[in-house]
């Protein structure tokens, strides 16, 4: 941003030096906020029971322990739900990708016929739906009820992402590309897979991103859909003990006082909650840059 | 008429020539269209539901018809404006408190100098997005605990009393608004920074020479330069008013606060699928769908109305 870099020759004012530092003092503040709860909650999940049930924790760990993590690691249910969740979240997203994809390719081409019909058949399923009711019953219909293909295929495909790289092919993958590669003998599949896909990694890597996050974080379709606890996704388990507060200390550990027992409890949420969000929030830094980018390109109006 | 037949003969022969020269396409959108047909426009079918006195041994079509005895049943319950002001007001309250601030943090953003700093306040603002709902929900609870919540220490300190926050119906909705805005408003901000860097560099070099401070730079030129951006996403925004977040309202919920927590939504799913009353869960839904599109096309007709910028 060329007008950032000021030179020398034009000082800035004494009201635009007064401007800038109330903004850096605003934004600091901004980032105050946001990042507290997040400091607190880590070292809490480092502390000791005692520190964290009296209080004492306010910005470094007090009386380190990893007594919150041991716990953690004890219960099956909680490893379960992340096996569970790194399968849905593998297979979920890649079946999301090749879908949109799909969808995504003809509907950026010039010559496809019909298209404005086609795009509306998938945009007005943006605009209405048939609602909760008429959903559970399709897919109850269709035999999906607490089988793992139910957290898979009726999430197979999100219109938004569509038009994301619809725009995205639109914009980066010239007509004179397609023109060449019918030249060249290419059909409309092998121009698909040997030249579209090849020059969409940003696109790919971003609606990937999105899908994933999704797909780790959703827990609404496992919670109507799935019964047996050993299918369940990582955030129905969490939702169980963290919210619903199901979870008993005494299943991992001897029998120990009641005051330590709510003491542990609530050591066990803080961890949790860090064990939950790792991993998520560790890949965001990579791809930071790349999300930004494609949202941009992807919400260009094409 | 005999020179029209024929033209719309050469047309239909030239459109399947169209056709047959890209049948991949068709191939390729056939998996995606299908699923659409699934889960979309079928369930869509379902809302005849809403119509009739559905059972479950007669199916869809044997069920006898209604008429709008559900919708008449809703619209006489009691519970019916407490449902629809809890989701207008939950609603507007985000709208209203949350649109604003992604507005400003991204012109403050744009205005720093120092690669650096500005690089850390958007992966830290930005960073809070990829908490899960669930754990999002717990966070606020661990925060707002009447005991061993920060908050409540902090209040206890100061010799303040205790508050059980969660269990005040009269909080819910700040607490919900406030925790949303906390986790998405570095994430919104994104689409106004990339819409700011898109504005002509030539515009400030301008206004510098004429000397123009900082300030009225980003009343004429900055906000100007965003109002599209800020037009689309108030569309989709109001779109949406009727489909807020029914994930984090339904983890909030708890019996004390239900007088302003429960919503249109939340209550579909107890009513419908709890309670299996297929027909009536069916009829609320349906009437939210409609408030939903109708908005969404208003709110987009004044747009093109008066900005020239609208979503189709």
């Amino acid at each position: 941003m060329p007008w950032n870099k000021q030179k020398n020759t034009i000082k800035e004012s004494k009201g635009d030096r007064i401007f800038l530092t109330a903004n850096i003092l605003f934004l600091s503040i901004v980032m105050l906020v946001v990042l507290y709860p997040l400091i607190f909650i880590v070292s809490s999940s480092f502390s000791s029971t005692a520190a964290v049930t009296s209080g004492k924790v306010w910005l470094f760990p007090v009386e380190p322990s990893l007594a919150g993590y041991k716990a953690i690691f004890r219960n099956n249910q909680i490893l379960y739900g992340y096996a569970n969740s790194i399968f849905y979240t593998v297979v979920g997203t890649a079946v999301n990708i090749i879908f949109t994809i799909m969808a995504a390719f003809p509907l950026s081409r010039k010559d496809l016929y019909g298209k404005n019909l086609i795009m509306f058949l998938f945009t007005f399923t943006m605009l209405f739906s048939g609602g909760l009711v008429p959903f559970y019953m399709v897919v109850s219909k269709l035999g999906m009820l607490d089988k793992r293909i139910v957290l898979i295929l009726p999430t197979a495909l999100a219109v938004f992402q569509v038009i994301i790289a619809r725009t995205f092919f639109q914009i980066s993958i010239p007509e004179e590309l397609a023109e060449a590669a019918e030249i060249d003998g290419c059909d409309d599949f092998g121009f698909l897979i040997k030249i579209v896909i090849p020059l969409s990694g940003p696109i790919i890597a971003v609606i990937g991103l999105m899908y994933a996050v999704n797909n780790w974080n959703t827990y609404f379709n496992a919670l109507i859909f799935l019964k047996s606890t050993k299918l369940f996704p990582l955030q129905m388990v969490l939702r169980n003990i963290l919210i619903q507060n199901s979870f008993d200390p005494n299943m991992v550990k001897d029998p120990v006082s009641m005051m330590e027992t709510q003491g542990l409890r609530d050591l066990l949420k803080y961890a949790l909650i860090v064990v939950a969000s790792v991993p998520v929030l560790s890949i965001y830094p990579f791809v930071q840059k790349f999300f930004v980018k494609g949202m941009l390109i992807g919400s260009i109006k094409g | 008429m005999h020179g029209t037949a024929a033209l719309t003969a050469s047309h239909r022969k030239k459109v399947w020539k169209k056709i047959k020269r890209h049948w991949q396409y068709y191939l390729l959108l056939l998996p995606p269209l299908l699923f659409l047909l699934i889960f979309h426009y079928i369930p869509m079918t379902g809302l005849v539901m809403a119509f009739k006195k559905f059972s479950i041994h007669k199916g869809i079509l044997g069920s006898p018809w209604a008429g709008l005895k559900y919708f008449r049943q809703f619209f006489s319950s009691p519970l019916c404006w407490i449902l629809i002001r809890n989701t207008i007001g939950i609603s507007l309250y985000t709208l209203i408190a949350g649109f604003p601030l992604p507005i400003l943090l991204a012109l403050g953003v744009n205005e720093l100098k120092g690669e650096k700093f500005k690089k850390s306040v958007q992966m830290i603002t930005y960073a809070p997005y990829f908490i899960s709902t669930v754990v999002m929900v717990s966070i606020v609870m661990q925060m707002l605990h009447p005991r061993t919540g920060l908050l409540n220490i902090m209040i206890t300190a100061l010799g303040g009393e205790a508050i059980n926050f969660m269990g005040e119906a009269s909080m819910f909705k700040s607490i919900y608004v406030w925790s949303g805005i906390w986790q998405y408003t570095g994430y919104s901000a994104i689409l106004y920074i990339a819409a700011l860097a898109g504005i002509d560099p030539t515009l400030y070099e301008a206004a510098k020479m004429d000397g123009v401070s900082r300030l009225k730079r980003i009343i004429y030129i900055d906000i100007p330069g965003i109002i599209p951006t800020i037009i689309i996403l108030l569309i989709l925004n109001v779109g949406n008013l009727m489909n807020i977040g029914f994930e984090k309202i339904f983890l909030m919920q708890n019996d004390l606060n239900l007088v302003s927590s429960e919503i249109i939504s939340t209550y579909i799913y107890k009513v419908g699928l709890r309670h299996a009353q297929f027909s009536f869960s069916t009829a609320i839904g349906f009437f939210n769908s409609i408030i939903n599109f109708t908005l969404l096309v208003t709110v987009n007709r004044l747009a093109r109305k008066y900005s020239e910028v609208s979503l189709w």
